[in-house]
């Protein structure tokens, strides 16, 4: 078995209203060192351990788990033993 | 915890571990001597959530026993999930109200969508399609960030759960006090629609029939929920965060749409939503309505974490949940229904004939107990009531305003929250959706009309907590007049109501003394009134260590529009008709919007109520908007008569000019109560004054935007834009909720 | 003409549409289980609001994969009207019928409320009942109606006159104010604003109804031999 780790964020330069609010929010409650924040979304998978497994994952996150118009993605992967 | 680890029966007596249940030491007592033996662990978990106050009403029953529960048109009155009246047409109305308080006040977003969740299951487990919802909420000062979050989060709770079930947000009511800074109040009401056929109850009947598990599975959240919900608030609550339990509005749209499917099926015998205790109350009170028992396999029912104990299955108040009964043999039309939906649906047991409810975990019987002693023989109590000295010294204190500058005073008033434009509120509810909304948010009513009828339903909650604090019994009897003044006004005819009760312990004997005190005024003003009591909730132990709330008794009431002509709003419709004030105001400023305002606290004495001159007025106008000739009604309540009049004018690009007969300042911001605004056409004055004895014409709608008062004497005191009223009005709350620390 | 309302879990104006084609409109419409196989059988093809598989993941991204989705995406190569609504459009986007994606509105809130749509162009088959830049006012209710698309997308829709409606105040931060858009053949439109919600004045607004009348207006051109 394997955990795969992805993680969606929006795209350079598309808009992200809510990074935005919790930026502003961060500055008024004085936190002045923070600069710039991102959102996104974090999606764990625990799957069979197949030969195309990286291939698979590429697929899932381009088919469905992301929009590609949008957002990008990172995923990392890791054996796990299954209980 | 696993079963290993739990106290044995004389461990939890000797350790008092039932007190941490929420369960006395006396009550603890009774469920051994009603079983004979001591009671286990999972046993005594049953008996301390259904003998919690917020099943059993075990100390607001002799205060519930007072209110009429009976009319010609009731068809269900309090004891099932919802009330029901009819409305014709072999068609009833179906609603109720219902608080979810203390989750709120832990983690508002979730509780209050919960909130909304489980009031939704109350009736669509009638068999009704929700129609409609409606919040009366109560905060702190928003000057306080904290209060601002719980705003935010509760507001959004709200909109997130309601919005994707698709039932609209239409009214509700929201006002602003020190007294509930540390313990909001979030109340939520439901109404429904229902053809006579279809209406379900909440039994057990015929032995041998199938108990049915549908919804979402099982897990460990909201364990004693119940519980948590007849308990005061302090620091530790905000530890027992894990009692808060998380919606899934996507499932509820899922089940909502099963359940009015299923309800169609004559292989349903029973249903109810596991709402508060779960499993527990839903599977001892259907038994225990029908005489019959439940035997269950604890080992069947879906379970989202491993492990979990019969105590946790049985007190789990995870959401989205429904127990069914159904006849033998037919399981399958029910479960295909449930697929179709995508619903989980197990059987999980069976309809006994003794009367008992027994539970099987791992092949043994983990509980078996009576199911009255759970449903029906909690312990009531008659707690101990004292009239409070504050309620003679304010009886004493006449409190009169020292108002300058009229004008200045309006703008202001205007500018209260409680008085301010609630848009920036309901801009968030999908208010709209289901295209039946005639009368949107902002009005004094909503109004929903019955498609392919020629009728709609009127709907408010209300609820004046500050004169219900200085006299409770006056201001009881005033919520329910306010509410019925209110569905008045939109044309219709007021059928009955739903209340929920939000206090203060009632083990405290002054707050008990405000419970049975406003509980009376309550039942008077629906007798005379003719609307009785369908349904509620009580909501108890509303305290923080700063104290308890004011005593809040909201009151939800439904009437009915039996012409789509009859719609009547609270807005001018023309310039040239005439402006009337019907009744006279007194100087009546005790637990006034401007008494707060100037004095920063309430005192002295809340307005009188007459009910015979409320029922009289309220019966003629009525008449007079079914004869179509009021081009508007809107009640005067909070802030008084200039403030209606403001109201009246908002949305329109009209004006008015009125001119006083006595003092402005008592004629403009007195709260006399028995009041109303109206306008009519110009050729129907002399018909309004023969219809409403007390009508009193005080002024023109004009058509230059400007709203002009003159005093007796003919001095102007305000002379201001609709734009200025307007944005002032408009501009408030989002001003405060903006200012952000 | 018959209509499909495609009915995906957790649809919530599919009555509302429904009562629009059968009450407003007066035509035959009937509701289609998002299992259904194949929408040939009907003329155009509805896509309704609410919260198709509760907006999990992205609103739309799930029934986007729907078993109906497939035969709605062939009728739609064939040149039959296809109108997502609100989710509806959100779908539409998903399914890569119409350029660009859905983002939270900027004030990071649901809205629901009466807005002023401006007609941007009244030679499509959904919009041709109204006048050029006319005025209209139809209800918007939603949590994610942000329209996002780069540069050279937006250049695309107005080179090509495919934006159909706009916003006349920015309500949700929406790229060019825009409400509503069609695909370049002009049989696919989706919009957030919902006009099914307006047709009927004790509503407050019916200016939704004409958009329903163009539909069928349209229609009857090609399929009604006029004696």
């Amino acid at each position: 078995m394997v955990k795969v780790q992805i993680y969606v964020t929006l795209k350079a330069g598309v808009l992200d209203p809510q990074g935005s609010a919790i930026n502003n929010a961060l500055h008024t409650m004085g936190y002045n060192e923070v600069s710039e924040v991102q959102t996104g979304k974090f999606i764990e998978l625990h799957m069979e351990k197949t030969d195309d497994v990286q291939e698979k994952v590429e697929e899932m996150c381009h088919k469905l788990l992301t929009n590609p118009v949008i957002e990008d993605y990172t995923y990392n992967m890791e054996e796990v033993v299954s209980s | 915890m696993s079963l290993l680890l739990e106290p044995s029966p004389e461990q939890i007596k000797k350790e008092h571990i039932y007190k941490e249940m929420g369960l006395k030491e006396q009550e603890f007592a009774m469920v051994e001597k009603i079983l004979g033996r001591l009671p286990n662990y999972t046993e005594t978990g049953l008996f301390s959530v259904m003998w919690s106050e917020h099943c059993s009403y075990k100390h607001s029953k002799v205060v519930l026993k007072k209110f009429p529960v009976t009319g010609e048109k009731v068809l269900q009155g309090p004891g099932e999930g919802a009330g029901i009246i009819d409305i014709g047409d072999e068609q009833a109305v179906v609603f109720k109200i219902e608080s979810h308080n203390h989750p709120s006040a832990i983690e508002p977003y979730q509780g209050a969508a919960t909130g909304v969740g489980g009031i939704l299951r109350d009736v669509f487990s009638m068999g009704a399609r929700p129609i409609a919802m409606l919040n009366s909420l109560r905060f702190g000062e928003l000057e306080n960030p904290r209060v601002r979050y719980l705003l935010e989060e509760v507001v959004a709770g709200i909109a997130g759960y309601g919005n994707c079930v698709g039932v609209p947000t239409v009214g509700g009511e929201i006002q602003f006090d020190p007294c509930y800074e540390g313990n909001p109040l979030v109340n939520a009401m439901c109404v429904g629609l229902i053809d006579h056929k279809d209406i379900q109850k909440g039994q057990a009947k015929g032995v041998g029939n199938t108990v049915l598990y549908v919804g979402a599975d099982t897990g460990r959240d909201g364990i004693h929920g119940a519980t948590f919900a007849s308990e005061e608030l302090s620091e530790e609550s905000e530890s027992k965060r894990p009692a808060v339990q998380v919606g899934d509005p996507f499932k509820e749209k899922l089940l909502l749409e099963a359940c009015l499917e299923l309800v169609k099926s004559d292989a349903l015998v029973g249903i109810q939503d596991m709402g508060a205790a779960g499993l527990t109350s839903s599977s001892a009170e259907m038994a225990s309505k029908a005489g019959s028992g439940i035997e269950m396999n604890l080992d069947l029912v879906p379970q989202r974490e491993k492990g979990m104990t019969p105590y946790e299955m049985m007190l789990s108040e995870s959401q989205e949940r429904m127990l069914l009964v159904v006849e033998k043999g037919r399981e399958q039309e029910i479960i295909d229904i449930c697929d179709k939906w995508g619903l989980l649906s197990a059987n999980v047991g069976e309809v006994i004939e003794e009367q008992v409810l027994r539970l099987i975990h791992n092949g043994e019987v983990v509980a078996d107990v009576p199911v009255d002693s759970l449903a029906e023989d909690a312990p009531v109590y008659h707690p101990a009531s004292s009239e409070p000295a504050y309620y003679r010294e304010n009886q004493e204190i006449k409190w009169l305003p020292d108002v300058e500058d009229v004008q200045e005073t309006l703008l202001r008033l205007l500018k209260q929250p409680t008085i301010a434009s609630k848009e920036w509120i309901y801009d968030q509810y999908d208010y709209m959706v289901q295209t039946n909304t005639v009368v949107q948010p902002g009005s004094d009513a909503a109004v929903i009309k019955v498609r392919d009828k020629n009728k709609a339903l009127a709907m408010t909650t209300d609820c004046n907590s500050r004169y219900i604090y200085l006299d409770p019994e006056t201001g009881g009897r005033i919520a329910v007049a306010e509410a019925a003044r209110n569905i008045v006004c939109s044309g219709a005819q007021p059928l009955g109501i739903t209340d929920c009760l939000n206090y203060g312990s009632p083990e405290n004997p002054e707050i008990f003394w405000q419970i049975e005190k406003s509980a009376d005024g309550i039942s008077e003003a629906c007798t005379e009134l003719s609307t009785p009591v369908i349904g509620g909730n009580v909501s108890l132990y509303n305290e923080t260590s700063q104290g308890a709330v004011y005593p809040t008794p909201v009151i939800g009431m439904v009437g009915l529009i039996e012409d789509l002509k009859h719609i009547t709003t609270q807005t001018f419709k023309k310039a040239g008709d005439a402006v009337y004030v019907i009744g006279e105001a007194a100087p009546e400023f005790g637990g006034s919007e401007l008494q707060k305002m100037e004095q920063g606290f309430i005192s002295g004495r809340a307005p009188k109520l007459d009910l015979n001159v409320e029922k009289k007025r309220q019966q003629q106008l009525l008449e007079a908007i079914k004869t179509g000739i009021v081009s508007s009604a809107h009640d005067i309540s909070e802030g008084g008569l200039g403030v209606a009049i403001t109201e009246s004018l908002i949305g329109t690009s009209l004006g008015a000019d009125v001119t006083l007969s006595e003092h402005p300042v008592k004629e403009l911001f007195s709260e006399t109560q028995s009041r109303f605004v109206i306008s009519v056409p110009a050729d129907q004055t002399k018909m309004i004054e023969d219809m409403i004895e007390d009508a009193h014409f005080i002024g023109t709608v004009t058509d230059n935007s400007q709203l002009h008062i003159a005093s007796a004497t003919g001095e102007t005191v305000v002379q201001a834009s609709l734009k200025t009223l307007e944005e002032t009005w408009k501009g408030a709350i989002p001003c405060l909720v903006k200012s952000k620390a | 003409m018959k209509f499909a309302v495609i009915v995906f879990p957790g649809s919530n104006c599919d009555d509302d549409m429904f009562y629009a084609i059968k009450d407003g409109l007066g035509e035959d419409v009937e509701k289609v289980w998002y299992t259904e196989k194949s929408v040939e059988a009907y003329d155009a093809i509805l896509i309704p609001g609410g919260f198709s598989y509760g907006d999990y993941l992205r609103s739309g991204a799930i029934a986007r994969f729907a078993p109906v989705m497939e035969s709605v995406i062939e009728e739609a190569a064939k040149g039959k009207p296809v109108l997502g609504i609100c989710n509806g459009f959100q779908v539409l986007l998903e399914a890569g019928l119409l350029p660009g994606a859905m983002q939270r509105n900027k004030s990071l809130k649901f809205i629901c409320r009466q807005t002023t749509l401006q007609v941007k162009n009244n030679a499509t088959a959904f919009s041709e009942k109204y006048e050029q830049d006319e005025e209209i006012t139809i209800p918007v209710a939603h949590g994610e109606g942000n329209y996002f698309c780069d540069e050279t997308t937006l250049q695309e829709l107005q080179d090509n006159n495919q934006i159909v409606f706009t916003y006349k105040d920015d309500i949700n931060g929406s790229v060019g104010d825009i409400a509503g858009i069609v695909n370049k053949e002009g049989n696919v439109l989706g919009m957030m604003p919902h006009p099914e919600r307006a047709t009927l004045d004790l509503l407050g607004s019916a200016d939704g109804l004409p958009l329903f009348q163009s539909i069928l207006n349209h229609w009857r051109k090609s399929h009604v031999v006029t004696t």
